[in-house]
């Protein structure tokens, strides 16, 4: 008789957490959609931010890597070749007579043709590229130092973002790909715009003519194929106003986790 | 753990005060988050299903895969791979059906991820948010267990637990279940179980968590070479998942086992009730 009622209280209480936990799961689900519950969840991201930079010096430096951490192959991920006539235009002339526009927030505003690009102080680095999916790839960048493009281009003093433009359309709309970091980290010796990966020239599927290395943030703040920088106070009233292609879809705008 | 005993209707059962109230909201604050991290933790793993040794991904060679295939008869079917070894895990790993039926080629089926549909970035605001919850939360627990002498009193294991601790095998494995008086604190497996989840489970989970941040490498640059590279931190904290998930089931087949409605009672209520053994110490 009571082997009975245990069994069946088993049963019981088995049931009741799969139905437990099935209700919650599709609590979850159902608050994932709400406007007010991915905001107090992204309060998280405020948090990592701060804590990141108060036990962060300014120049905390990313681990550098030797040749022979190199991975085999560096994968490419997201847009491998952008849909985009102009670009292909210039790619096919190995971008001789495509130029960089930096303006926004800034004294002087310029172009820059490759060639110039890479007669400025450049930095060679090994490092680790981590994308937010969780692989991590090794590769040997150089690239122009970001701080020596900008202060020829002076900033002012209201600059706080430095915005990336980029070539490749992202979806129907026809939107491109951009991003933004703060002046913290486009002055920060290891932030390169490269040309370079592994001693040859950008390949298209990674980037070329020029793309980000923000080291010590995820691999979605590296912007590829960038065509125009400008300085800005605030990136409120470009596209939805997150900062960049993949924070307008709901990822953090501060990938450093 | 014990206070003023109080006599029920029933003969020989007394009520103890088991659980104070800082370790019954702590405790269920932490089941919540645990709950939470597991599965918005396989939703994250599900971007990229494959675990790696050092710090890079060599797709070549995983430690672990979740993949899928095409069968000679067109269907999909599920692969993972585990050091080497290929076992077909169809509905499971690799390849399952979501909760509208459609075959869905994912690491971990959407009913073990939260959210269901495969949402990296929603996954990461839920892991991420709770993980500072399930930190603060352990916190305030180790904090209050030490000031409150119930760390040292009840939880960590000493030297006259642990010769016990033959005989107390033993017992677990003949289902002898400690009664009396003796129930009415931990036995010294359960003592070595919640002091290894609290003191290095626990951290072996936020630490490799920490050692995956690109920011936190810059700053503390050895704490992911300890756990050999950041793909190697990933491993492990995808291996500590598991650790948790084991000790859940123990926990709650134990709990089950020994008088359900009396642990949950006590977890709740905080009071827990003993049946007296005629005659026994």
């Amino acid at each position: 008789m009571m082997r009975k009622a245990e069994l069946a209280r088993r049963r019981f209480l088995s049931r009741t957490l799969a139905a437990g936990a099935t209700l919650l799961l599709a609590g979850c689900d159902k608050l994932s959609r709400t406007e007010w519950f991915p905001q107090l969840l992204g309060s998280a991201e405020k948090l990592n931010q701060t804590v990141h930079h108060l036990i962060a010096p300014r120049t905390a430096m990313a681990k550098e890597f030797g040749e022979a951490d190199l991975s085999p192959v560096f994968p490419t991920n997201g847009t491998s070749d952008p849909e985009n006539s102009d670009y292909r235009a210039w790619a096919a002339n190995n971008f001789a007579d495509w130029k960089l526009a930096i303006g926004g927030l800034v004294e002087q505003p310029g172009s820059f043709s490759l060639a110039e690009l890479q007669g400025l102080p450049a930095r060679t680095q090994i490092t680790r590229h981590d994308c937010v999916e969780g692989w991590s790839a090794i590769a040997k960048w150089k690239g122009v130092k970001l701080g020596e493009l900008l202060q020829r281009v002076r900033p002012l003093p209201q600059a706080r973002y430095v915005m990336f433009f980029c070539a490749d359309p992202m979806d129907e709309s026809g939107q491109k790909y951009y991003e933004s970091i703060d002046m913290e980290d486009a002055f920060h010796p290891q932030t390169i715009l490269a040309y370079e990966l592994n001693d040859q020239p950008l390949p298209v599927k990674n980037g070329a003519p020029v793309r980000l290395r923000v080291e010590r943030q995820l691999g979605y703040k590296h912007a590829k194929y960038i065509m125009r920088i400008e300085l800005a106070e605030s990136f409120e009233n470009i596209a939805e106003g997150k900062g960049g292609y993949w924070e307008d879809q709901g990822y953090e705008w501060y990938a450093g986790i | 753990m014990s206070a003023s005993p109080k006599i029920l209707s029933q003969p020989l059962v007394r009520l103890t005060y088991r659980h104070s109230l800082p370790v019954r909201l702590t405790h269920w604050i932490n089941a919540l988050c645990l709950f939470i991290l597991l599965m918005s933790g396989f939703q994250i793993f599900n971007a990229h299903a494959a675990l790696y040794w050092g710090d890079r991904s060599d797709r070549d060679r995983p430690l672990l895969a979740m993949q899928s295939k095409l069968a000679e008869d067109g269907a999909l079917i599920g692969v993972t791979t585990i050091l080497g070894y290929q076992f077909t895990t169809t509905g499971v790993f690799g390849v399952s059906t979501d909760s509208e039926g459609r075959t869905m080629r994912r690491g971990f089926p959407s009913w073990a991820t939260i959210p269901g549909p495969q949402w990296l970035a929603m996954g990461r605001r839920w892991h991420l948010f709770f993980a500072w919850l399930l930190v603060i939360n352990g916190l305030v627990y180790v904090l209050y267990a030490l000031v409150s002498r119930h760390l040292t009193k009840d939880i960590i294991p000493w030297w006259r637990d642990l010769r016990g601790i033959g005989r107390s095998i033993i017992d677990h494995l003949l289902f002898r279940h400690p009664r009396g008086e003796q129930a009415s604190h931990y036995n010294v497996l359960q003592k070595l179980a919640y002091t290894m989840v609290i003191f290095v489970l626990g951290p072996l989970a936020v630490l490799t968590g920490m050692a995956m941040s690109p920011w936190l490498n810059a700053v503390i640059p050895d704490l992911t070479v300890v756990f050999g590279g950041r793909q190697a931190a990933r491993t492990i904290h995808f291996i500590s998942a598991f650790a948790f998930v084991a000790f859940i089931f123990i926990h709650l087949f134990m709990v089950a086992v020994t008088g359900l409605w009396n642990n949950l009672r006590s977890m709740i209520t905080g009071w827990y009730g003993i049946r007296d053994v005629g005659g026994a110490p």
